[in-house]
């Protein structure tokens, strides 16, 4: 093909995708939200907050995409109202916000953000282990308050040498368990079922994980199995020394059995980044120093957010023009 | 146990901050004689009990941050040893040790392993903004505010190692897991480290986004970390500092932070601790531990351990472990 057709291709190509309507559900990365307005018409869910039923009356026939997160994904009830959606681009690795077996009966592809993200969230799972262990927060707050004029802050506990378990050795548990080694961290994992090459000690159940580790990390893919997976029992054997980090889902964790567990000091310590209804979570943490509570930032760095916003951008082109999916789920 | 001549403990001298709390006092009286000027009665000046017990002094415990100076140790004569307490022993006149040929131990690598953790915990606290987040989620800013600010990779960074001693080698081996390039700047290249040398702090500071100081001070290293060597790590680089305040020119730092020439810092000495600058409390990209690289309970035991042993080595004539060598 000459050159100069391969550019009116482009540009009838270019053209053609600006006629596309990528619907985004909620307000997620500015550079995404521009990189798309570049290429697609992009239509806001959250510029129609008051006329839902309206704007999906007038809309819904015109929308072939739909952008969206862990905050606000592609349920059942969505893609029933887009008789035309071809593809869900996921601005997350996570997929539970996504009605997949739905994706599936209609022929709707879906790709995610795996890969990109994997270190921060294994930094930050690390980082969280650390913040609690040495009461990096706590002792930030001590020097902000004056109170290191009036006496030594006091002990915290070492962190290299303990005992780490993982829940779900994927990408995440993997790079976790990689940055544990280096501080001699023994490591054991639970997952569906055990993975080949791997020297990790492998426990089929989650309690026995549990009393058998300090530092409990949750990285595992939200299911309907994992739903709660991090329970009383767990908790208990986890016990009055152990740490749970939890750089998953917030539904991973019974949160109320949690934050009993730790106002009674069943449970050493947490660092949450996770939570059942985000943004909100369970006052009673606000009052305790063996927690670290961030703001579900595990991917959060301006490196990896534009990592992700370009794989959600390709993505989406490759699917319009034809080509293969750079990360499908499906 | 090894006792004098007439069966008696031997004898230690402690030098210790007059507050300090001694954790493991009770075990070590077990198996020495402790000679505490806090407890004689009625009390006496420092220089007085030294004087006094002068001629059966051949052991020192220095319990930091507690500073023994050529004087003090002017008044013990027949003095051998010095145990310190501290992986740092710029608080001991170690020009006048070497004079008297008096050996020194420090708490060597037992530290090492805590130290390195905090350093690393500090970083990441740096770069991921985790003190920062957990102060927006306690003020309820979260549901009000939305996201939070994002922070940066920690993977990919090139991190500089100012000392690569055995605390040094501890926070390498840690940050190569998480991706970064290491590489370190000390007074000479180690054989058998693959990590690049750079021969000045200033070409490690131009070639590094993030500074780990983590050597010993002495006269050459004060102020080693100057205005040209944070401005050379530029706008968005990090300093951590777990060695001593001393090594960073304070106010400098404390200037460039404030007017936003440098990225942000984690920080566990400071010249003047207690004293921190209040000019860093209102700061987000800033965290601040009042000196807790050791405190650790196992890090307490670890120390009782070499301390006990180097002890017990020294009276009965069996090697020292980790002996300070001097310049």
């Amino acid at each position: 093909m000459s050159t100069q057709s391969v550019s009116v291709q482009s540009s009838n190509t270019n053209t053609i995708m600006n006629n596309i309507s990528v619907l985004m559900t909620c307000p997620m990365s500015e550079y995404l939200e521009q990189e798309l307005e570049t290429r697609f018409n992009v239509i806001k869910l959250w510029n129609h907050s008051s006329s839902k039923s309206d704007f999906f009356k007038n809309n819904s026939n015109f929308i072939k995409a739909v952008v969206g997160n862990t905050e606000l994904g592609a349920d059942a009830e969505m893609i029933d109202s887009l008789p035309n959606l071809e593809i869900v681009s996921s601005y997350s690795v996570g997929l539970d916000k996504i009605d997949l077996d739905k994706c599936k009966e209609k022929g709707i592809k879906v790709t995610n953000t795996p890969d990109v993200l994997t270190d921060d969230v294994a930094d930050l799972a690390i980082g969280l282990a650390l913040a609690v262990s040495r009461k990096i927060p706590v002792s930030d707050q001590f020097v902000r308050n004056g109170n290191w004029i009036r006496g030594d802050f006091g002990l915290a506990t070492k962190f290299s040498g303990k005992s780490v378990g993982i829940v779900g050795l994927g990408r995440i548990g993997s790079a976790i368990a990689k940055r544990a080694e280096a501080f001699n961290c023994p490591i054991s994992y639970h997952s569906r079922s055990k993975k080949p090459n791997t020297n990790y000690k492998y426990y089929s159940n989650i309690v026995d994980l549990a009393a058998n580790c300090q530092i409990l990390i949750v990285a595992c893919a939200l299911t309907e199995e994992t739903r709660h997976i991090v329970n009383r029992k767990v908790i208990d054997a986890l016990g009055p020394k152990g740490i749970l980090i939890n750089i998953g889902r917030g539904a991973h964790v019974d949160e109320p059995e949690l934050v009993s567990a730790l106002l009674e000091g069943r449970l050493g310590g947490a660092g949450l980044d996770v939570y059942e209804n985000e943004p909100e979570l369970p006052e009673e943490l606000f009052a305790l120093e063996n927690v670290v509570l961030v703001p579900h930032v595990g991917s959060d760095t301006e490196e990896t957010s534009k990592a992700m916003a370009d794989l959600v951008i390709s993505n989406l082109e490759a699917y319009f023009k034809g080509e293969l999916l750079l990360t499908p789920v499906m | 146990m090894a006792t004098d001549e007439d069966g008696a403990l031997p004898i230690v001298l402690v030098h210790r901050p007059a507050n300090f709390h001694f954790p493991f006092k009770d075990r070590l009286e077990t198996q020495f004689r402790l000679l505490d000027p806090f407890d004689s009665d009625p009390p006496e000046s420092t220089h007085s009990f030294f004087s006094r017990h002068a001629a059966s002094v051949r052991v020192l415990l220095c319990v930091d941050p507690e500073p023994i100076s050529g004087d003090l140790i002017s008044l013990l004569p027949n003095l051998h040893l010095i145990v310190c307490s501290s992986a740092g022993v710029d608080h001991v006149d170690l020009q006048e040790c070497r004079r008297r040929s008096i050996a020194v131990t420090s708490a060597g690598k037992a530290f090492s392993p805590d130290v390195a953790d905090l350093a690393v915990g500090l970083l990441i606290d740096v770069l991921r903004r985790v003190s920062a987040g957990d102060r927006y989620v306690r003020a309820r800013l979260w549901a009000r505010n939305g996201e939070y600010q994002l922070g940066s990779k920690l993977g990919g960074k090139r991190v500089g190692i100012v000392g690569l001693g055995s605390i040094g080698t501890e926070i390498a081996k840690r940050l190569e897991s998480f991706g970064c390039a290491i590489s370190y700047n000390s007074r000479k290249k180690k054989p058998y480290v693959h990590f690049p040398w750079h021969k000045n702090v200033y070409d490690l500071a131009i070639n590094s986004d993030i500074l780990v100081v983590c050597c010993a001070l002495t006269e050459e290293t004060h102020h080693m970390i100057n205005k040209d060597v944070m401005t050379a790590l530029g706008k968005e680089g990090v300093i951590i500092n777990v060695g001593r305040g001393d090594l960073i020119d304070e106010k400098e730092l404390v200037q460039l932070l404030v007017i936003g020439e440098l990225g942000g810092a984690g920080l566990d000495v400071f010249e003047n601790e207690p004293d921190v600058p209040e000019e860093l409390f209102g700061l987000n990209n800033v965290v601040l531990s009042p000196h807790c690289a050791v405190a650790t309970p196992e890090c307490f035991d670890a120390l009782e351990e070499l301390i006990t042993a180097n002890l017990k080595a020294y009276f009965s004539s069996n090697p020292l472990q980790s002996l300070v060598e001097f310049e």
